[in-house]
């Protein structure tokens, strides 16, 4: 089998942010009913995580669980683990009303870090990135310019991001614009 | 501009987040229906200065269809409900007539909730 690569293979820029393709991650969907203690226990049992609340993400080292709507989750782990984990969360719920796919390939993921790391994001979708509204652990999906994205400050100064990977040279290119030297608005 | 809140979400966002789907609360006409009934669920759609209850759909964010009730003069938004409903809550027509004295859902449009 070919290696699988990302699909900007690790592109990084420095500006008043630091944006940077982060490789493959084991991305799955997992719909179903979020207050099934089933769920919940599928959950854990791959990524030691809890259920995330309403609109915020649980992470752990390469795991990560994101709510991505009233009746959706985002389950991150190790990219070489998504295939058995999928068969493993799907065999687990076999006898809930639920859907499990593995869309690891269908995505990209950067990382947007540093000082300016609010206001780059804060450009480029209509979203409130001032301290006091969006906190470590919150996790937004919205648009960057012209496509859908979703990202979750990971840490006080890093927001991680996930698009299309279809999409991922144009929001490289959109982060990598807006944090351009010389383009700082200094608002946030 | 108009800034929704997605009743499903929580989130608050302005438009460009969100896909307008047209006049709430129509009645699907289907086999049986009389030619003009299926003419209006077709074609027909109230026009209104003022009060309307439309459909909308955070299509960038959570992907859920939900109601909104608002102005069409001042884009005032009144309040977002739930799509599983066939015609607007009591809570957002109070608050419509909270906004809008002497308002009345009896009065909207062609009289649909007459
Ligand atoms: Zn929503």
């Amino acid at each position: 089998m070919s290696d699988a690569i990302s699909a900007l293979d690790g592109a990084r820029s420095e500006g008043s942010a630091v944006v940077e393709e982060l490789g493959l991650r084991g991305m799955i969907t997992l719909r179903g009913d979020l207050s099934s203690k089933t769920v919940a226990a599928a959950v854990k049992n791959l990524t030691g995580l809890n259920l995330p609340q309403q609109r915020m993400c649980n992470s752990r080292a390469a795991y990560g669980v994101a709510w991505m709507s009233p009746d959706e989750l985002l389950v991150m782990i190790p990219y070489g683990e998504a295939e058995a984990a999928t068969a493993k969360i799907a065999g687990a719920l076999a006898k809930e009303h639920a859907l499990v796919v593995n869309v690891s390939d269908a995505r990209a993921v950067f990382a947007i870090r540093g000082a300016g790391a609010r206001e780059v994001l804060a450009k480029l979708a209509p979203v409130d990135l001032s301290k006091e509204r969006f906190e470590p652990g919150q996790f937004r999906r919205t648009r960057l310019a012209q496509v859908p994205a979703a990202f979750w400050l990971r840490d006080p100064d890093r927001f991680e991001l996930i698009c299309f990977r279809s999409v991922a040279q144009y929001v490289f290119d959109l982060l990598k614009t807006s944090a351009a030297p010389g383009a700082e608005v200094g608002f946030l | 501009m108009l800034i929704l809140q997605c009743p499903c979400c929580g989130v608050e966002a302005e438009e460009t987040e969100f896909a307008g789907g047209g006049q709430a609360h129509l009645t699907r006409e289907t086999v049986g229906a009389s030619e003009e009934n299926f003419e209006a669920y077709l074609f027909m759609r109230e026009n209104p200065k003022g009060v309307h209850f439309e459909r909308w759909r955070h299509a960038n964010g959570c992907g859920k269809w939900f109601h909104a009730a608002r102005c069409t003069v001042t884009l005032e938004v009144f309040g977002t409900y739930s799509a599983q409903t066939t015609r607007p809550p009591n809570e957002i027509c109070d608050k419509i007539t909270a906004r809008r004295p002497g308002w009345s859902l009896k009065d909207w449009g062609s009289g649909k909730f007459a």
